[in-house]
């Protein structure tokens, strides 16, 4: 048998991570709002951070198999922290966000110890649990939450010294969009990496990693807590652009949410969520003037669809349209 | 007693009122190559899982050279250089060969929980892996997904992510299993090429690969040992002739 | 919630009452569970079903509250059957992401179409006279309904096991939820067993969100709000244990309603720390196996 050319199995790989036309297009169009929909600007910036959320979430759900329904614990952990830091007279964003990606971080780690632990349906139940919890916990502490009536009193200093955010957005989509692309660059590093390789190895076959050697447990917090400082990101630029903490950031409303948005788009695909968010952000904006129910009605029957009959998502189902352009594990 | 590669004592493991495994004591001297035989449900891949750490064996040792290795966990064991191919395909459908590979590779190497590089970069385990698939004569189907190769190439495949782990003692769960007659010759060139510093202990129910390749036979009937001995040995052993031909009775 | 009674022992009682009602909300679940793994995370809609069933028969149409019991089981149960046939059926082997995001998608239709038949407020049912009220007892006053609501309990949990233990079906849902290739070998259609038992789990739900309204209130959430707290008797107690069910729903019960009464600031809070530090002691539950 031949063998193949020196570094071949190596341009192979690379090839298969290179940058795609359509993906350099895709970022560039994210400035289009400026442009086309300026009114839309704080629109577009939940966008992005419902996008950045539900990134975090294909971190360990496209790509490491773990099944979390209460993910939202850390989006609402960063969300509160960075809210706490503006409303305890720190209103400068940039660190208030790091501050909250390390809380965040700290609180991913340290629940990843107990959920590594776990798989199947006692893992789904414990990241159930324990995001219920951190939510009751949130709403018994309202001296330090504002309970039921939110965080107030968060008030911000302008980004970078000179822009301050308003209702019209500018500042707010700016600073969520490059947060977002920072965090996708992350990602995208950190899925083609040697790392990314073993995630996706414990997903396509738990059993076998062992097999191998792999410390698949070490993997997982790994992951679930680059993951939370991920979300306690999306969490804390939302307290940060619109000044305000709700308990609805830790509640399983959130959690379910953020994994209809990620299924929506496609999950392990990289860009399946921050597809599904415009997806889903722009059909409830249309939707708003509706009463919430009646969204909720319809996110039930698009669930139960997309299970029945479009398991990949959108980017899943497109791909099998466009197999050439596409063709990405 | 360095010379031994392998070796159990007295393994014990029931479920329940049910002896998988009694008393099964076996050695394995280093380069060897064994062959564990015995029919269905006689506890073969089982004493595999003990071996492995898949299963925690109620009484009994094992030993991998001179260490003892009955408490650790079973991907500690890999890294001490015990491993084992699985008798059912247990692979990465998802992933293409080379990425399998390399992922056993860089788990060895213990590059697998870096992120901050692309996977490209580490070009000497990406070469290590495809120099694996290579010898495995899987070269040609390295750039495809494991789910769309052949029976009898993810069979090999099997063997080279085990290959991959640079195993000391090498344990093959039926490798020819389901593999039809014209796609075993590249498994069996495959086993024979096998570094002669490994040692090898395979469970096996094609018994041209057993006679060909084993210096010696293990047989294991209803969780016991039943003999052990050269493959001439055990052609001719009354015993053996009993359990595998019946008495004249057949099993349910 | 009313009744509240000045002692360890009226604690006590409301907690037993409490963890009855959670008993029947669980049973069915654990044993589907047990039995077949599917996540149905849809099951508190079938007591939600129940208890608007409950509501409506007793407001709307002025039948007897107990009537509405087996008009709410029969509800639950049918309305179970339907779903499985069309939905749950395809997807027993299905990974478990697919049966949360199924069974999600059904509570958020479900959620959202009680809010648009009831509105959003808080139910009640019309209960009968005799069903009002206090008894005392060895000078200890004991709420009538709850009494009521342990009866029933009981009569259900006796049913259960003599169902489980001395008839043919039940000897088939033991087996499968023991060991379901075993079962199938044995030429046992698990498929068919699991329908009929989701039925009847889902029946049971219903009942309970029938008997539910009077205690725990009813509104348009109920199908997530309460989802938790199965969830929380289902893991504790075991998947496929009545037993453990039972269990786990009267320890869960007193738990809560002990915390809510002397520790009222910690709340539920309390609860979801018990659940966790038990599951993560015992991961298969008080009775589970696996």
């Amino acid at each position: 048998m031949i063998s193949a050319a020196p570094g071949e199995p190596q341009r192979f790989l690379q090839a298969q991570i290179r940058w795609r036309p359509l993906e350099i297009l895709f970022w560039l169009s994210t400035l289009l709002p400026f442009v086309l929909a300026p009114s839309y600007l704080i629109l577009a910036s939940q966008i992005a951070i419902t996008g950045l959320f539900a990134l975090s979430l294909d971190l360990i759900l496209g790509y490491a198999g773990i099944v979390s329904l209460g993910h939202a614990a850390y989006f609402g952990f960063g969300s509160y922290t960075a809210g706490l830091v503006a409303k305890w007279g720190w209103g400068e964003p940039v660190s208030g966000l790091l501050i909250a990606a390390v809380a965040a971080g700290m609180l991913g780690y340290l629940s990843s110890i107990v959920i590594a632990r776990f798989r199947h349906l006692a893992l789904i139940m414990i990241t159930l649990g324990f995001g219920v919890l951190l939510a009751e916990a949130a709403n018994s502490a309202s001296w330090l939450t504002g309970g039921a009536d939110g965080l107030q009193g968060v008030r911000m200093w302008k980004l970078l010294g000179l822009f301050e955010f308003d209702l019209y957005g500018y500042a707010a989509y700016a600073y969520a969009l490059v947060v977002l692309l920072l965090a996708f660059l992350t990602a995208r590093r950190l899925i083609n990496s040697p790392f990314g390789l073993a995630l996706r190895g414990i997903r396509e076959n738990a059993l076998r990693m062992p097999a191998i050697g792999a410390d698949s447990r070490a993997h997982i917090r790994k992951v679930y807590t680059i993951a939370a400082v991920m979300a306690g990101v999306a969490g804390a630029l939302l307290a940060q652009t619109s000044e305000t903490v709700s308990l609805e950031t830790l509640s399983f409303q959130r959690s379910a949410d953020v994994l209809v948005v990620l299924i929506l788009g496609g999950a392990g695909r990289l860009y399946g969520g921050i597809v599904g968010a415009v997806v889903y952000m722009v059909a409830r904006d249309q939707f708003s003037g509706v009463n919430p129910q009646y969204w909720y009605f319809w996110i039930g029957i698009l669930l139960i669809g997309v299970v029945m009959f479009l398991p990949n998502g959108i980017l899943g189902g497109l791909a099998r349209l466009l197999p050439a352009a596409w063709r990405r594990a | 007693m360095s010379t031994l590669a392998l070796a159990t004592r007295g393994l014990d493991k029931s479920f329940g009122s049910l002896g998988v495994a009694r008393n099964v004591t076996l050695e394995v001297p280093r380069g060897e190559r064994y062959a564990l035989i015995g029919p269905n449900g006689a506890g073969k891949t089982t004493l595999i899982n003990l071996i492995t750490g898949m299963l925690k064996p109620d009484r009994g040792q094992i030993l991998l050279g001179a260490q003892d290795i009955t408490l650790l966990e079973p991907a500690e064991r890999v890294r001490r250089g015990l491993v084992r191919t699985f008798q059912i395909n247990t692979l990465f459908p998802h992933l293409n060969a080379l990425e399998a590979v390399t992922l056993a590779v860089c788990e060895r190497r213990g590059c697998s929980g870096r992120w901050w590089r692309t996977l490209p970069s580490y070009r000497e385990a990406i070469e290590e892996a495809h120099a694996i698939l290579v010898s495995m004569e899987l070269a040609a189907s390295s750039y495809r997904p494991t789910r769309e190769l052949a029976y009898g190439q993810q069979r090999l495949l099997e063997i080279a992510l085990a290959l991959a782990a640079r195993p000391s003692v090498l344990l093959l769960d039926e490798p020819a299993a389901g593999v039809p007659q014209g796609e075993s010759a590249d498994l069996f060139s495959a086993i024979e090429n096998l570094s002669q510093d490994m040692t090898v202990l395979f469970i096996e129910h094609d018994m041209n690969l057993v006679f060909r390749f084993a210096k010696r036979i293990i047989v294991m009937v209803g969780g016991r040992i039943l003999v052990e001995g050269t493959p001439e040995e055990i052609a001719a052993d009354q015993r053996v002739r009993e359990v595998y031909l019946g008495r004249g009775t057949r099993h349910a | 919630m009313s009744g509240m009674m000045t002692s360890a022992l009226g604690v006590l009682f409301d907690g037993i009452a409490y963890g009855m009602l959670l008993f029947l909300l669980s049973v069915g679940l654990s044993v589907t569970l047990g039995m077949m793994n599917f996540i149905n995370l849809a099951h508190c809609s079938f007591a939600m079903l129940g208890g608007y069933v409950a509501v409506a028969l007793t407001n709307s149409f002025d039948w007897p509250f107990l009537a509405t019991l087996p008009a709410a089981f029969l509800a639950a149960a049918f309305l179970s059957v339907l779903l499985e046939r069309i939905l749950y059926r395809r997807l027993y082997r299905a990974s478990e992401l697919d049966q949360c995001l199924l069974t999600i998608g059904i509570v958020f239709v479900s959620v959202a179409a009680a809010a648009y038949f009831f509105g959003t407020v808080q139910q009640s049912v019309k209960l009968p006279s005799y069903l009002r009220g206090s008894v005392s007892i060895l000078s200890q006053s004991f709420g009538v309904y709850r009494l009521f609501l342990i009866a029933m309990s009981l009569l259900v949990s006796v049913v259960l096991i003599v169902a489980l233990e001395y008839t043919r079906f039940g000897a088939q849902v033991r087996a499968a939820v023991d060991n379901q290739r075993m079962a199938r070998g044995l030429g046992i259609d698990v498929d068919r067993v699991f329908a009929v038992a989701f039925a009847l789990g889902s029946g049971l739900a219903g009942l309970g969100g029938a008997l539910a309204v009077e205690i725990v209130g009813l509104d348009h959430a109920f199908a997530f709000s309460f989802l938790v707290y199965v969830l929380i008797v289902v893991a504790v107690g075991g998947l496929g244990s009545i037993a453990g069910s039972f269990a786990a729903a009267i320890v869960l019960g007193i738990s809560d309603m002990a915390g809510k009464y002397y520790v009222p600031e910690l709340g539920a809070f309390l609860i979801y720390l018990v659940m966790l530090v038990l599951l993560m002691w015992r991961p298969v539950g008080l009775f589970g196996r696996r």
